[in-house]
């Protein structure tokens, strides 16, 4: 698994607002956070967790196998390449408004280090009754109420929609494994389809979930996945933003066309997810009717009556 | 943001990339002057951000400057793919040997920028077969010999070959300097004295920080290159008049349901729910982070402000941090100060988290009944198609 439990977290920027914020709720949730970095503040605390001016010398005293970075925009591509050049492997980003320039040198670096990168703009991750990164969920209470351990994946190009969807489950008895909010962005360190190939050989998932939307070709990259290599786990999926469709449709430059083909629009994701074996939900209330069918045992001699 | 092709061939300009003489007339007397400085024969180009113009009529020719004045009289104040022409590029006319097409975008798959290139430049050229593509990383940029092997793929040699590497270089370089998301040229006009770029699109990262770009008389148009109505125009005021959280982004459909919709993944599931059954909403908007309370009484008051309106409904996602109890009381503050009854006017407030007991208590205090996350997102729908068709009676 990406994380766990007891998985050493860093958070980068851990002295802003926010961050000061979702440190203690995940801390309260249970995240092992270990240490944070601000450049300028170091030898401070933060609740108790000790504060460095360089993710250097954090990882100097402590283990560390995970970091959010959690600092503004202009400051975000250095702070990532700063924990990838020390050596972490995995990165999840929650910065908003990196330009896509700043994110591609991000990902250059992490994929020459062979770093995992979440986001950026991603709410976080979520591992229900163990750990967290980020904001999912809110406060530890509200998280504990939204979010319930078991065996399915979400993984959500909106965060909202995540903690939404995983609420949806829960209500039906339905836990979750991990959640991952991929993030919003145009450009992200790890898509649907690179996410689906660690999740799916993850024996303690049953299903994924996934949650798209217009724009993008991540919905058909993983539908391009599941056709080539149909895998263990079944998909339900759910695009939103069907109404983009019927919308006057602009259309502007043809390199993007040339690069991404057709994609983009969610009525053509839903059939290419549809015709890959992914069970796609018209309504958001058929996810966990879905999920009861794709995982339910085939019937045994028994059940049928023979 | 995209830019219109004038401001798009003026950084050609000052990259040093060769673009035929021109300029931009609003009036058609201006366009006949300028025609007359060209020599009469001209071609007229609708500034709207849209692409295959040409098929469309945005591209016109002219061989005289009275006939330039008559073209350009039918094509300004008209409308082009959904956006009006408010000004033409004239400019004059030039004939090459040959049409190659150039960009440069962002791969999401590759998750690096690329050149693309084709040997049959010219409308519809996303469905040509004969295209080569190039990756090159940020940080190193495109390399010479990369430009030199793409203009060998397209079969080029001798002075087009290395008049085709030097664009395709300055192209790559500059799209990272401007940061730019999409830069193509389409066509490229080959010429005995080089390349030439007849036509140009650009669209530059929103998330970087703004620059100069030229006339400022003449500004880009947001994302969708659509003109925003008044109502639009006022909810990104109060949106961008506080940082706090996201209040705005909001489209006009012009129905008597308003609707405020969080965050955005929500709003799109909502909204989609929403035309699913039948209704019509006023708008399409996003809600997200923690916006004030001030923030939200000013959006709802634009929303109830406007005639057709008659009710509002609320609707957000399970939220993570949003403060639900600080949405009521924007709410209900802006219905009020619109002069209409809560009670009347929200159909359904649906803000499951934080400060569950608090928001329900304010829309309580007002007749308003609260829905938290047993309700879902799909039920608050049914719920507002149910009492939507009883109020119609």
């Amino acid at each position: 698994m990406l994380l766990h439990g007891r998985t050493p977290i860093l958070v980068q920027g851990i002295t802003g607002r926010e961050a000061r914020m979702f440190t203690s709720q995940a801390r309260e949730y249970g995240a092992n956070i270990v240490a944070g970095v601000t450049p300028g503040k170091g030898g401070d605390n933060v609740d108790g967790i000790p504060v460095y001016d360089t993710v250097r010398e954090a990882v100097e005293h402590h283990r560390i196998e995970a970091t959010l970075v959690s600092v503004p925009a202009v400051a975000a591509a250095d702070a990532a390449i700063e924990a990838v050049a020390a050596g972490i492997p995995l990165l999840v980003i929650t910065t908003e408004r990196m330009t896509c320039r700043q994110v591609s040198a991000v990902l250059d670096e992490a994929d020459a280090a062979g770093v995992t990168v979440i986001g950026p703009n991603s709410l976080g991750i979520m591992v229900p009754g163990e750990t967290r990164i980020g904001a999912v969920g809110g406060s530890a209470d509200q998280a504990r109420r939204w979010y319930l351990p078991g065996r399915v994946a979400i993984l959500s190009r909106s965060g909202g929609m995540m903690t939404e969807i995983a609420a949806l489950l829960t209500q039906a008895g339905i836990g979750q494994r991990i959640c991952i909010s991929v993030g919003g962005d145009p450009l992200i360190g790890s898509s649907f389809a690179q996410l689906y190939d660690q999740l799916a050989a993850e024996p303690s998932i049953d299903a994924i979930v996934i949650f798209g939307e217009p724009g993008g070709t991540q919905e058909e990259e993983l539908a391009r996945r599941l056709q080539e290599r149909p895998g263990r786990c079944p998909v339900v999926a759910f695009v939103a933003g069907r109404f983009a469709d019927r919308m006057h449709g602009i259309r502007f430059g043809h390199a993007a066309a040339i690069v991404n083909g057709s994609s983009g629009s969610p009525g053509r994701k839903r059939e290419v997810l549809a015709a890959a074996g992914a069970l796609v939900a018209d309504r958001l209330d058929d996810v966990p009717i879905l999920l009861r069918q794709a995982t339910a045992p085939p019937p045994t001699a028994l059940a049928t009556g023979r | 943001m995209i830019l219109l092709e004038h401001q798009a061939k003026q950084l050609l300009r000052e990259i040093g990339i060769a673009v035929p003489d021109g300029a931009i007339a609003t009036t058609p007397a201006e366009a006949a002057a300028i025609a007359s400085r060209l020599g009469g024969e001209v071609m007229l180009k609708a500034q709207v951000p849209r692409s295959d113009r040409a098929t469309h009529g945005g591209v016109r020719s002219a061989t005289s400057p009275r006939e330039a004045s008559r073209v350009a009289r039918s094509m300004l104040g008209s409308s082009l793919l959904g956006a009006r022409i408010d000004s033409v590029l004239v400019e004059e006319r030039i004939s090459g040997r040959g049409e190659l097409y150039l960009g440069a975008v962002y791969d999401p798959i590759r998750r690096r920028p690329v050149l693309v290139a084709s040997a049959a430049g010219g409308t519809g050229v996303e469905n040509t077969a004969e295209r080569v593509v190039r990756e090159f990383q940020v940080g190193v940029g495109c390399r010479a010999h990369a430009t030199r092997e793409l203009g060998r793929d397209l079969g080029l040699h001798g002075r087009d070959l290395l008049s085709f590497a030097h664009v395709a270089s300055t192209l790559a370089r500059a799209f990272l300097e401007q940061e730019a998301l999409l830069w193509e040229m389409n066509p490229l006009l080959v010429t005995d004295s080089g390349m030439v770029a007849l036509d140009a699109h650009l669209d530059i990262d929103d998330n970087a920080p703004p620059r100069s770009l030229g006339d400022p008389e003449q500004p880009g148009t947001g994302s969708t290159g659509q003109r925003q109505t008044e109502t639009e125009r006022l909810a990104a005021e109060i949106d961008a008049s506080d940082h706090r959280g996201v209040a705005g982004r909001l489209v006009e459909f012009g129905g008597p349901l308003a609707l405020l919709l969080g965050g955005g993944g929500a709003s799109l599931t909502a909204f989609d729910a929403v035309l699913a059954r039948g209704l019509e909403p006023f708008n399409y908007c996003e809600i997200g982070g923690n916006p004030t309370a001030a923030k939200i009484q000013r959006l709802t008051s634009l929303l109830l402000g406007r005639p057709q309106v008659t009710h509002l409904a609320v609707m957000m996602n399970v939220v993570n941090n949003t403060r639900a109890d600080i949405i009521a009381e924007g709410v209900i503050a802006g219905v009020l100060s619109s002069g209409r009854d809560p009670a009347e006017t929200i159909i359904t407030f649906r803000v499951p988290g934080h400060d569950e007991a608090r928001c329900r208590q304010i829309l309580a205090d007002h007749g308003v009944e609260y829905l938290d996350a047993s309700t879902s997102l799909e039920a608050t729908v049914d719920r507002l198609a149910a009492a939507a068709s009883k109020a119609a009676g």
